[in-house]
């Protein structure tokens, strides 16, 4: 297993590395100046120079060369600095974005814990209403319940966020007035009175992400309950005259739990990327806001900053999964 | 979709093959039937699936024909109509230029289910040729599925936007403003959505390999050509199918995800993606404005999930005939 592990890591470093070759030869195609904001009367020269302090008189590959050392030296350097006060990175050339003339990775800081809080608390919720809807549709098959359940996921599966996320505000919002439709992301949590308010500003974006995770993942855990429904063992269980409890609740769902966990793990990361819309649709300037105002704003280092860490978030998790796949199921170890 | 002419492939039903001997010792013998006819028969009991389809039906007919009888110019500005509700005149109402919402609709469903179905078959065609490369040809299997790894690790949304923005102008150039959008977009929504299906065929195609026709077909000298177009590729159509149906779903979404966020086609060029985006920023007055894209968008793509759901029992021989 632990072998497994490392040969998986070790041939994420190609993967991660071609991906931001990728990333970086696709927005070296870019057609935005960055100098597009400066004046006319500064001239060429001036502009030159100008171009040469953010780096763009060197050859693609020397660039290339330069924004790999940032980002995999230089700044988790500057973490590590952060973290226990240290000064490995003292002087060292940052990811600046051209925005805003500072470093990338402070503003990423910045907008994460935004991001998080939505689409963590999404995701944990649509895991904890998922699995019992799956549970129960696949135990009581063809049931009303099921058929409901069934009906609903396909609908969530279906429904795009923008079109959900709009259609929540023009109900929650516009007609009843019961929450806001803008998140505001200065609201600090103080004391009862702004967690009532947080929480209500919350409840919209969670339930719109919500409901798509839940549809994918109860789906999911309906099929793979109703794949070892049928199998051996079960007949066993309750041949040996177990409680209809246990059987379904300790053996069905531990062992149906294995595939539904991987498929948990490898959705965090498009969860991140679906955000971006989510984000829009209620003005949560998280991550995926600052992605579409950067791509508006021709700043290519935030661009590519922001897209790589994505890949690399897939990555990881495509990591995570594979190596908990193994773990909870000990016939699939690829050792 | 649907091939009546293409003689029953024994291999690709393993399960009917083991229930013809049984009907042969009841003595009552039945003509041999085209296996299409049990997957039919299976299709019509999923009652979701036949829903699903009538509807996707309706749907293309009532925006390719509907033109020809609601013949208001969808670009046509009545600017003293602006903002009307629904009425007689207008079904839909009006937005904010006295453009009719309805002709605007039909007109944006043109274009959203010509990106589903053209996108759909680019990305099926790669998908695809990939699968049954990587599945047929040893030496290939191992290069191509690490490209397919590489693309699933890809994030394919904010590359999407980049590259929207990157090569819209360029194709605008040369294939006008909304040919070079269409294009661009099918074409972006084709490379980044082919990896599910490369998967599945290369899947069956191994599982294919070592059957015992194919066994047969070889060592009467077919050649790798005839091999795949004849004997694997007919075999592995109904994944394929599977994956071309939930292949539009995505292709429509990803398009209005697109056109929400302003990255997709010019404004003045009516989709249903497009439509909500415009409708958003004045959704407190005229909500209606927003439901009806966004609904169009919803049950289209409901509709088309129903019908793959359907049609993956109905192609699956272990769930036929139960």
């Amino acid at each position: 297993m632990l072998t497994f592990t490392i040969r998986r890591l070790l041939l994420a470093i190609p993967t991660l590395l071609f991906i931001s070759l990728v990333i970086f030869l696709l927005l070296e195609l870019a057609p935005g100046d960055p100098m597009a904001q400066v004046p006319l009367t500064v001239p060429p020269e001036v502009k030159e120079k100008m171009r040469e302090a953010l780096g763009l008189g060197d050859p693609v590959y020397i660039r290339f060369w330069k924004w790999l050392v940032q980002f995999f030296w230089v700044e988790p350097m500057h973490l590590i600095d952060n973290l226990f006060g240290t000064s490995l990175a003292e002087g060292q050339q940052r990811v600046i974005s051209w925005q805003t003339r500072s470093p990338v990775m402070d503003i990423v800081a910045q907008r994460i814990p935004q991001t998080l809080w939505v689409v963590g608390v999404a995701y944990v919720v649509a895991v904890i209403i998922a699995i019992p809807i799956g549970v129960y549709s696949a135990y009581r098959q063809y049931s009303w319940f099921d058929q409901a359940g069934t009906f609903v996921t396909m609908v969530g599966f279906s429904v795009p966020p923008f079109f959900s996320g709009v259609l929540v505000i023009v109900i929650f919002s516009v007609h009843l007035g019961w929450f806001p439709s803008i998140y505001d992301t200065t609201h600090k949590v103080t004391d009862w009175d702004s967690f009532v308010v947080q929480l209500k500003q919350m409840v919209m974006p969670v339930m719109v992400l919500a409901l798509q995770i839940t549809s994918q993942i109860s789906r999911f855990m309906r099929a793979s309950m109703l794949d070892n429904l049928g199998q051996d063992y079960v007949r066993t269980a309750r041949a040996k005259g177990m409680t209809e409890k246990a059987v379904v609740l300790i053996h069905v769902l531990r062992n149906s739990m294995i595939p539904v966990i991987t498929v948990i793990a490898l959705g965090i990361p498009s969860i991140f990327g679906g955000a971006i819309i989510t984000e829009q649709v209620f003005k949560v300037n998280g991550i995926g806001q600052l992605l579409i105002t950067a791509i508006y704003a021709n700043d290519i280092p935030m661009v590519q900053t922001l897209t790589f860490i994505f890949a690399v978030l897939i990555v990881l998790f495509n990591l995570i999964a594979d190596v908990l796949y193994g773990i909870l199921d000990p016939r699939i170890r690829y050792d | 979709m649907t091939d009546p002419e293409r003689p029953t492939e024994p291999a690709s039903n393993p399960a009917g093959a083991g229930a013809v001997p049984a009907t042969d010792a009841a003595g009552s013998y039945r003509a041999p039937r085209n296996q299409w006819w049990d997957v039919w028969d299976q299709f019509k009991s999923h009652k979701g699936a036949v829903i699903g389809a009538v509807f996707f039906i309706l749907m293309v007919a009532a925006v390719y024909l509907g033109p020809y009888i609601w013949t208001i110019d969808p670009t046509y500005i009545d600017i003293r109509a602006k903002n009307q509700g629904p009425n007689l005149l207008h079904p839909m109402g009006t937005d904010q230029l006295g453009r009719d919402t309805l002709a605007r609709m039909l007109a944006g469903g043109q274009v959203s289910i010509a990106v589903g179905l053209t996108a759909m078959a680019l990305s099926i065609l790669i998908g695809t040729v990939i699968g049954v490369l990587a599945g047929y040809f040893r030496r290939l299997d191992g290069p191509l599925m690490r490209f397919t790894d590489l693309f699933l690790a890809l994030p394919l949304l904010p590359l999407l936007l980049v590259a929207v923005l990157l090569f819209r102008d360029m194709l605008s150039a040369a294939f006008g403003p909304e040919g070079g959008v269409f294009i661009l977009i099918v074409s972006l929504i084709g490379i980044t959505s082919w990896m599910q299906t490369a998967r599945i065929v290369r899947g069956d195609v191994l599982a294919l390999k070592e059957r015992e026709f194919v066994l047969a077909a070889r060592s009467i000298g077919t050649p790798s050509q005839r091999m795949v177009t004849r004997h694997i590729l007919p075999n592995v159509l109904s994944p394929i199918m599977v994956s071309a149906t939930l292949g539009i779903a995505t292709a429509i979404i990803t398009e209005s995800a697109l056109s929400f966020l302003g990255f997709g086609f010019p404004p003045d060029f009516p989709t249903w993606g497009r439509l909500l985006f415009d409708a958003v920023d004045r959704m407190q007055l005229y909500p209606e404005r927003v439901i009806w894209p966004g609904l169009a968008i919803s049950l289209t793509v409901l509709s088309v999930n129903y019908i793959g759901d359907g049609l993956r029992d109905a192609l699956d021989p272990r769930i036929r005939g139960r």
